[in-house]
């Protein structure tokens, strides 16, 4: 199984973000990097200087970089990115069925924005042009293994680290809670590097804003069910970055994909790492996603 | 705001029968009562065939019908073919899957499809408790079944739409006497 | 190509009422729908609640009645397939077509592909589960698979609608009253989160099988899958711990999170969005009663009728229906951009 790291999801100041790409490159065991902005196209302009050294980087160290899009695109200015993007030479992962238009059939990856719940989706993006195609975080482990079975051009590749995107809307959250606008929201997601935490009335760690995108709380994290996957004809891995060691967090990973450690192993050194939040791992195995099975 | 019951601070008083009504009622004895309300379920389910199929698996709960202003209660089980339906003088020591707690009023009129139980559970004049999908069954059911007071309460074909009608007067005078939430019968359609 | 919106040729928007039941059907017919939509009594429609929908004959009983008094019926089965059991969407499908529905409301790309390969001739739109809320997204659809009408997700304001409409070779369907979601409609994985069960995969969000009240000191605790999503201080009013709709703890502050539990309410806009060239109007809430149903199909009737004689238009009160008794334009006059 390769893997993919994810895009950072949340809106880390451009030099952190930069140094954070600088090591994944040098020292990250992963096959695939995902580099770009998903959530709000007001985090990209800061980025934009830093990005070409950035993709640069990752595949002078012999990383495959794809360029992600938005997940919720509504301007104008904002289609027309993700149309410029698509002529690139390099792939993108598309998360709006807006970008699959404006690629015209070229080939791509299909997000976790994407919904993709059956056999049948899968054929139809595949005839698009999908060539992996990262399934919607809430997919029992008994559809995956159908889609992974009844899959022919595209790779099928599952969130196995992080928090899950659970929701996306037109609106800032973000900007809400500190009552400021949309358009002014003085770019308040910039002091949660991993969201900001939203807790219940009575003190549970629930759910955290991220911007206009909702996030789950508990962390994803899949270990003992990757041999599972990896049967069922799962390839791919996604870890979503977070501010805890990055690199640890990957070559645990690697080394539970050789055998080279457990599962207890791989657990015990995830769980040093300060994680966001607790680990669960509900949704694949068709419960609740805040549980752990 | 609405009026608040200092007993059971949950509840707003609108619609409830005057207290004196209802102690009044605490000497009746229950059995012909309950004589009459089974009669209503059997007439219904039977007048009815499709409600059983649209309650599913919620037909074999126990539902506690609550008209909090009397002094009495109903459990009532649907079941598949025999249903049992019982009056109890309080339903404290009973148990239930599902209570549906409001004035009797209120209650008949949720039955008879003139309130939104929606509209009554935001206002806080209905409440439930306990296996809330299994009170959405049952309210959707009885939605569905268009329940004719008249036909439920065993009247000839003939005599039912009058009877209907009269029930359905007296109901909406009471309630506007005794201040339950507005009937959404055709009555605020909009017309200034 | 056709575009729906024409200046002089505004045509009167088509009023789609609810149904979760054929006596709801009724109701919302004779209170003067132009059209039903409804569902079948299982996991392929978003209203999946128990007690509710149709089954095979009731939709075909259901149809002949509406078509009898000139009223559509438009099947909605605006759920994503499960892997493996597609065919569960496919009969569904075909039972809608051989009921005579005048449209299917669709969101699963495969089911959509499908229904359109095998019944070439049936009319197809596009559910609100689709999230299509762009002009390329839109096009997407009507350019591969002919549907032939959009319902627009929540979100946009009425400016992006007019932009929306006049340039896209399809009709456009917005939400005219009712529940309101927050997020990007069939994006929204929250439900699943705390329950296991969601819009997309099962038809419910928030399900009744997983909400809790309780009586805790001095109010009403309501909770989802375990999660506490508001406390109600005595006599005050209550919602349904639908949670997009709580109220949480967030940075220091306890507030609605996401968004208040109001209900939207167009009724005072109708003319704008006629002009926008919007040409149906959807009323929410296959869920709710039949009283509730004949109330605000009278009034967006009368409502409606009065616009297409260019009358003053009458503003009827629905406060009483909708939930937390509070009402909004929502984001058709944006106050958070």
């Amino acid at each position: 199984m390769q893997i993919t790291l994810g895009p950072v999801l949340y809106n880390w100041p451009t030099p952190e973000w930069v140094d954070f790409y600088a090591r994944i490159a040098d020292e990250a065991p992963v096959e695939r990097v995902v580099v770009g902005e998903v959530i709000c196209s007001k985090r990209t302009p800061f980025r934009q200087d830093a990005i070409g050294d950035v993709v640069e980087r990752l595949e002078r160290a012999g990383k495959e970089v794809i360029l992600a899009t938005l997940a919720l695109p509504t301007l104008k200015r904002e289609i027309s990115e993700i149309g410029e993007t698509a002529e690139g030479d390099r792939m993108i992962e598309v998360n709006d069925m807006a970008a699959v238009y404006k690629l015209g059939g070229r080939p791509h990856i299909v997000g976790p924005f994407i919904n993709v719940y059956n056999e049948n989706t899968l054929k139809v993006l595949e005839q698009l042009g999908a060539r992996t195609v990262c399934l919607p975080p809430e997919l029992p482990g008994p559809s995956i293994g159908v889609i992974a079975a009844h899959r022919s051009t595209a790779d099928i590749e599952v969130l196995a680290f992080g928090r899950a995107p659970l929701a996306v809307s037109a609106r800032c959250y973000h900007a809400r809670i500190h009552e400021l606008s949309k358009d002014g929201c003085r770019y308040v997601c910039e002091n949660d590097r991993d969201g900001l935490e939203v807790d219940t009335l009575d003190g549970q760690r629930f759910l955290a804003v991220n911007g206009i995108a909702t996030m789950a709380n508990g962390v994803t994290v899949l270990g003992s069910e990757l041999s599972m996957l990896a049967k069922a004809g799962v390839s791919r891995i996604r870890l979503l970055p977070h501010t805890c060691d990055m690199v640890a967090v990957s070559a645990a990973y690697r080394d539970l994909l050789d055998e080279r450690i457990d599962t207890a192993e791989f657990l015990s050194r995830i769980r040093q790492q300060p994680l966001p939040g607790a680990i669960v791992n509900g949704y694949i195995h068709g419960q609740a996603g805040g549980r752990v099975a | 705001m609405l009026d608040v019951d200092p007993q059971n601070e949950t509840l707003a008083r609108r619609g409830f029968l005057p207290g004196r009504l209802a102690r009044a009622m605490a000497f009746l004895p229950l059995y012909p009562l309950e004589f009459a309300a089974f009669r209503v379920l059997e007439n219904t389910l039977s007048q009815h065939p499709g409600m059983l199929s649209r309650l599913g698996e919620h037909a074999s709960k126990r539902f506690a019908i609550d008209p909090v202003d009397c002094p009495f209660g109903i459990i009532l089980e649907p079941r598949e073919s025999t249903p049992r339906l019982s009056v109890v003088p309080s339903l404290e020591t009973c148990s239930w899957d599902a209570r549906i707690a409001a004035p009797l009023l209120v209650l008949l009129g949720l039955l008879d499809g003139c309130y939104d139980g929606d509209a009554l559970f935001f206002t806080r004049d209905l409440t439930i408790e306990g296996d809330t999908a299994a009170v959405l069954a049952l309210r959707n059911a009885i939605e569905d079944a268009e329940i004719d007071p008249g036909e439920a309460l065993g009247m000839p074909k003939l005599a039912a739409p009058f009877v209907t009608a009269s029930l359905r007067t007296i109901a909406t005078q009471l309630r506007t006497a005794l201040g339950a939430p507005e009937e959404l019968n055709g009555k605020t359609s909009g017309a200034p | 190509m056709t575009l729906t919106s024409s200046g002089s040729s505004q045509k009167t928007m088509e009023l789609i009422c609810p149904a979760g039941t054929p006596s709801a059907l009724r109701t919302a017919v004779e209170a003067g729908a132009d059209a039903v939509y409804c569902g079948f009594r299982n996991e392929t429609n978003a209203r999946n609640f128990p007690g509710l929908n149709f089954d095979d004959a009731e939709l075909r009983e259901g149809v002949a009645y509406a078509h009898a008094r000139g009223a559509k019926v438009l099947v909605a089965l605006n759920t994503f397939a499960r892997a493996g059991c597609t065919k569960v969407w496919q009969t569904a499908v075909e039972q809608a077509v051989a009921a005579k529905a005048d449209a299917l409301i669709l969101a699963d790309l495969g089911l959509i592909d499908w229904a359109r390969k095998t019944f070439p001739d049936q009319r197809l739109h596009l559910s609100v589960q689709a999230a299509a809320a762009t002009v390329p997204a839109i096009r997407f659809y009507v350019e591969t698979f002919g549907i032939r009408r959009v319902v627009l997700p929540r979100v946009l304001t009425v400016d992006e609608i007019s932009a929306i409409a006049s340039n896209v070779a399809c009709e456009i369907e917005v939400f005219a009253f009712g529940g309101l979601c927050v997020m990007a409609e069939g994006r929204c994985l929250l439900s699943s989160y705390a329950t296991g069960e969601s819009p997309n995969m099962n038809g419910v969000c928030s399900p009744a099988s997983h909400v809790a009240y309780a009586q805790e000191g001095n109010g009403l605790v309501a909770r989802l899958g375990g999660f506490t999503i508001d406390r109600y201080p005595s006599g005050k009013p209550v919602g349904y711990p639908t949670l997009c709709k709580g109220r949480f703890s967030c940075n220091a502050k306890v507030m609605h999170v996401f968004e208040e539990p109001t209900s939207l309410n167009t009724i005072g806009i109708l003319p704008a969005l006629q002009k926008a060239g919007v040409a149906a109007l959807k009323i929410e809430g296959r869920q709710r009663g039949k009283a509730y149903l004949a109330a605000t199909v009278r009034a967006f009737r009368e409502a409606l009728d009065a616009l297409a004689t260019e009358r003053q238009l009458p503003l009827p009160e629905l406060s009483g229906l909708t939930e937390g008794s509070r009402q909004t334009v929502g984001s058709y006059r944006k106050t958070w951009r």
